[in-house]
């Protein structure tokens, strides 16, 4: 299913995990249904165009308050995208933004992609062509990194899951075409509304535990295990000294099982960190060097996420391009410290050599870069989706939640309609719906899937 | 022997030339010479026109759709059938209404038969045997083809609809000689020319089951398999009334393979062409030898055989279900392993062939190549198997050679208008692995491309182009009203409880009615018809034939659905409205990724809809392309301001 230019489009549109006013944008032609149907307050279809509405998100699944918010109607043309905008301005806690965030995508929107907002007035006319330029750059920049995402994302456990979701709904698909284009065909059990309910009602519950491991307030009890890693003298211990600092309830320092490995939980900007080994972040520093790099080589390999310290004032080591390459897999923020002193590296360079991912100029001293790198970590956690291995499968993106509210939706509407007594060719639309909406999270969107599986499934033709 | 060529000569001027009469050239040319275009159908034999070398059926899923399509877009094939069945059947009824499947059993020698008295009776349309052996091509127009008998004709658009006869090769076994279907002429020049001309040939394979005497089966072994009673045609024009009897309807047989023929054939599986590596043109998955079935699916301990009647005047019978390529020998001994088939009498051997295909990405959606204007391909020669899917694309090149000759706009069906659009979008879009055939889950808005409805979809646009007469406009258009007309009124009518309604409700279990509620929404109920229905209303003030009724009570029952489609299928429209413009250079447009930029160059999408379903080619890429277009329309809107670019 490829995006389309006329989908309703939603995101964050104000910087992330900054205190004051959050606003979550919704633009396309069903903005204002889509809002509406999260709204507590006055009808926005009828409310006045360029007008702002005080009420509250709820949850339509649950009918909970989600948060207090204030909601601009504007209607086509006269936007900035020409389309039909609902702001939601909401208080901007991180959790509140991304649930407003998670629930708009539930409702039937798509997560835009980076510049989709200008893009749009650009292909409805409102912009002239130097911005165009513009556009094409921001798409262009998009294209390597939002790949690389993907394919990271694709040997996670989530996407293990998600995959074996749609090869279980396959099979129910395979089935029904198959009595259908071979009615005649005797060789296979015939797809049965009851069949059908049994399925649709275990897929579901999968989703639904997917989607548990989402629902606020549960975000993760173990913490995300993440690494300081870097050469001696490059700022770790300074680093976790200022999280440590920065967050004002510490959980708790338990020694862990190995002799030296300290573990210590701090929370992020909502994010609840578990820093691992940092025993030995506070020992190595004046420890043989060998027996450090062993140490960060299993710290990686234990990390759900990584923050990579670089020293700015002197040249790239060799043990700086090691680290940099045993990280290159995992989640990562390269934190380029010592920006009080001259620079010795071309950032440009680094960049490259990181390709691509997230890079804050830091100085630990001058405790400068970390509220940047706390909403980086942040952004990380909700936007782009970080597992927790100790976990097995957390979803935190919100367009994955989003999506899995739709599926959960969808595989809904399949048991609706088999209660209204529809033939199973007909329930199976909802039931490819769903099929779809998964392989958008995962990616995969191979048309000929289903003749593919048809025919290796069943003997088939006469 | 000596051999010789014949001598050219001036064989006269004609408006659109067809290359190939069978089920894709008769619908080509019948369509142009009906369109008012002087027509020429040449065909290498005129006992070949529009005849079945594979099984003598019609129809069935998605097929069978395709057949009701030809005919309301004003072809002939339903009328064809409808004329010389002999034996009908509805398939799938117990499920939706999307996938509802009409299958005749055919006469074929009196289909063909049938089809070649209309094709002689058309006054614009001249049949003729002939092979073409050359097309005239100049400047990469094409103006006309020579024939093997010396004949220069000219045209002003050609259709190549030629089958299994391009470079056609049978495989038995061993035995390997060249032949078109059914033991008929290859043509062997004709492909030449196009690789000439620079096209892209690739090689496929497809095959038939042996035919046995019926006088031999022992049919008391066999399962019995009759057709319906309740009268059923394809073609909207045929009256009820015109439905055979049941007693008048030939019945088809059912029996099963067996471990001992799969001994059979795996013993002989170094004598089958499918596995010694004599055959390399690709087979379908979907329609697989049964040396293949026997070999991928090995622990299946039995597959179905239909014995399929040929016509009404012979006995000769149509095993279906074991195509094959394995020697006559090895084949007599397979049927004879087979339950009421011990005795069976081998008529003709089941045999491969393997021919030519023009790879369908090097065409329009017009089905005109890209690569030699006015030069139109149909049918199996585009890669697809099946005679309904070869008269679905013979009817659209037929419409345009048509068109092109009157110098009319091109025709082209999107895939949320018919089966058959959906086919030529994924031929010209997708390409094809392996001989195409249509299969319901093709379509993604099969519930809008119903058989029932294709009258109401495609007759008007068959009108526009001048196959529909006034009069059978008229008559669909008056169905169209009373169906509407219904609709309205039972949204309009209120059952109230405590009625006659109220208690059929409660014997069916629901709950007994509180509030009035209206007929149409007690109809989607799912124990109520639209018969039934009428016990508790007014009858209306005419009341509804068959087909109304039945549209009713589908567009009230699955309204939902079918809105929930429509949604789905306007956006599709949106984005088939974004055009590409023909003279894009792809090689300009920074920031395609190299797989996206070669597809898009090789296929030339016409629309950003089309784009988006080739398969290399991201959304990053449609998003790139979508602001390029949208740039190139800017700047030729205000030249001025970006003259220095």
């Amino acid at each position: 299913m490829a995006n389309s230019e006329f989908d309703t489009i939603t995101a964050i549109s104000t910087p992330v995990g900054e205190g004051g006013i959050s606003i979550i944008r919704v633009s396309g032609e069903e903005a204002i249904p889509v809002v509406k149907k999260l709204f507590k307050g006055k009808d926005l279809a009828k409310v006045a165009s360029h007008t702002i509405n005080y009420g509250h998100i709820i949850d339509p699944q649950t009918n909970q308050e989600v948060d207090e918010v204030m909601v601009s109607v504007m209607r086509a043309p006269k936007t900035y995208t020409k389309e039909d905008v609902v702001e939601i301005n909401c208080h901007g806690g991180l959790l509140a933004t991304n649930r407003i965030l998670q629930l708009t995508i539930g409702a039937g929107a798509r997560m835009a992609e980076p510049g989709e907002f200008t893009k749009r007035a650009f292909l409805n006319g409102r912009l002239d062509l130097s911005q165009a330029e513009a556009v094409m750059d921001l798409i262009r920049a998009k294209t390597d990194k939002s790949m690389k995402v993907a394919l990271n994302q694709l040997d996670g456990n989530l996407s293990h899951l998600i995959k074996h979701l749609r090869k279980d709904i396959l099979d129910v698909l395979a089935q029904v075409e198959v009595n259908i284009d071979y009615p005649e065909y005797d060789a296979v059990e015939e797809m049965t509304s009851k069949l059908l309910r049994e399925k649709a009602i275990e897929i579901r519950q999968r989703i639904e535990g997917l989607l548990k491991t989402a629902k606020q307030g549960k975000v993760l009890r173990d913490g995300l295990a993440t690494a300081i890693i870097g050469r001696p003298n490059v700022g770790k211990s300074s680093l976790l000294n200022s999280l440590l600092h920065e967050d004002k309830a510490i959980v708790t320092n338990v020694a862990g099982t190995t002799r030296d490995v300290i573990e210590e939980y701090v929370n992020v900007n909502d994010v609840p960190l578990k820093l691992i080994d940092t025993a030995g972040i506070r020992h190595t520093d004046d420890t043989v060097e060998k027996i450090g790099v062993e140490r960060s080589r299993q710290a990686i390999d234990t990390a759900d996420l990584i923050l990579l310290l670089i020293d700015s004032s002197q040249p790239l080591t060799e043990e700086d391009r090691q680290l940099i390459e045993q990280t290159a897999n995992k989640p990562r923020i390269i934190i380029f410290n010592k920006s009080d002193l001259p620079t010795k590296v071309d950032q440009a360079k680094l960049q490259t050599l990181v390709d691509g991912d997230k890079v804050i100029t830091a100085s630990m001293t001058k405790h400068e870069g970390i509220n940047e790198l706390s909403a980086a970590i942040s952004h990380f956690f909700f936007n782009e989706g970080i597992e927790s291995s100790q976990n097995n499968v957390m979803v935190t993106n919100a367009r994955h939640i989003g999506l899995l509210r739709q599926a959960d939706q969808a595989l809904g509407d399949v048991l609706k309609g088999l209660d209204d007594g529809m033939p199973v060719d007909l329930v199976q639309i909802d039931m490819t719906r769903a099929w779809d909406l998964l392989g958008e999270i995962t990616g995969d969107s191979y048309q000929d899937e289903l003749l593919d599986q048809l025919f290796s499934q069943f003997c088939l033709g006469k | 022997m000596k051999t010789g060529e014949a001598v050219q000569y001036d064989g006269g001027n004609y408006d659109v030339i067809v290359v190939g009469a069978g089920h894709a050239g008769s619908e080509a040319a019948l369509a142009a010479a009906r369109m008012g275009n002087k027509t020429l159908l040449i065909t290498i034999s005129l006992e070949m026109v529009a005849f079945m070398p594979c099984n003598p059926s019609l129809g069935g899923p998605a097929k069978g759709i395709v057949v009701r399509e030809i005919d309301a877009l004003g072809g002939e094939m339903g009328h064809n059938i409808d004329k010389t069945y002999i034996q009908m059947r509805m398939l799938n009824t117990g499920k939706g209404p999307a996938v509802r499947a009409l299958r005749a059993q055919a006469d074929k020698h009196a289909y063909h038969r049938q089809m070649k008295l209309t094709i002689e009776k058309e006054p614009n349309l001249t049949l003729r045997q002939g092979t073409v052996d050359d097309l005239i091509v100049e400047d990469g127009v094409c103006k006309g083809v020579i024939t093997n008998t010396g004949a220069r004709y000219g045209a002003k658009a050609v259709v190549l609809t030629v089958g299994t006869a391009a470079r056609g090769k049978i495989i038995i076994g061993e035995l390997q000689y060249e032949s078109g279907p059914n033991n008929s002429k290859s043509a062997t020049k004709l492909s030449e020319c196009l690789e000439r001309l620079g096209f892209d040939l690739e090689r496929f394979k497809t095959g038939t089951p042996p035919r046995i005497n019926g006088n031999t089966i022992h049919y008391d072994e066999t399962e019995e398999q009759p057709g319906d009673e309740e009268p059923n045609h394809f073609s909207f024009d045929t009256p009820d009334s015109q439905y055979l009897a049941l007693s008048d309807q030939i019945s088809c047989w059912l029996t099963y393979t067996n471990l001992h023929t799969h001994d059979l054939i795996r013993a002989n599986l170094d004598r089958a062409p499918m596995f010694s590596g004599v055959i390399k043109g690709v087979g379908p998955r979907y329609c697989p030898s049964i040396e293949d079935k026997i070999v991928r699916f090995a622990d299946k301990d039995r597959h179905q055989l239909f014995l399929e009647p040929e016509g009404r005047d012979t006995d000769e019978y149509y095993v279906d279900g074991l195509s094959t390529s394995m020697p006559e020998e090895i084949q007599q001994k397979m049927l004879h392993s087979v339950k009421g088939l011990e005795d069976a009498q081998l008529m003709r051997p089941g045999y491969a062939i393997e021919y030519d295909v023009v790879a369908p990405y090097q065409l329009h959606p017009t089905l005109e190549t890209k690569k030699i204007k006015n030069l139109y391909t149909a049918g199996q020669t585009n890669g697809t198997s099946g005679y309904e899917e070869a008269a679905g694309q013979g009817l659209i090149a037929g419409i345009n050679a048509g068109r092109r000759a009157l110098g009319k706009s091109p025709f082209v069906l999107k895939r949320s208008d018919a089966y058959i659009g959906v086919m030529i979008d994924d031929l010209v879009t997708k390409g094809t692995k392996e001989p195409y055939r249509l299969l319901t889950s093709r379509a993604e808005y099969r519930l809008i491309l119903r058989h029932d409805n294709a009258d109401f979809r495609l007759m008007e646009k068959g009108y526009a182009i001048g196959l529909v007469s006034d009069e059978r406009l008229a008559k669909m258009e008056t169905k169209k009203q009373h169906v509407a007309d219904e609709i309205k009124r039972l949204e309009s009518i209120r059952i109230k409880p405590k009625t006659a309604a109220d208690e059929f409700i409660q014997a069916n279990g629901d709950n007994p009615l509180k509030d009035s509620l209206t007929a149409a929404a007690l109809l989607r109920r799912p124990y109520v018809t639209y018969q039934k229905l009428l016990e508790f209303i007014p009858a209306p003030t005419t009341a509804l034939d068959r087909q109304e009724a039945e549209q009713v009570e589908i567009q009230i029952k699955y309204a939902g659905y079918i809105k929930k489609e429509e949604v789905k299928v306007n956006r599709l429209k949106r984005m088939e409205a974004k055009k590409i413009p023909a003279n894009i250079d792809y090689e300009a447009i920074d920031g395609l990724a190299t797989e996206g930029r070669q597809k898009l160059e090789k296929i030339r999408p016409e629309t950003l809809a089309q784009a988006s379903r080739i398969s290399g080619v991201n959304p990053a890429d449609l998003a790139i392309l979508s602001v390029y277009i949208q740039q190139g329309r800017i700047a030729k809107i205000n030249p001025e301001e970006n003259s220095e670019k």
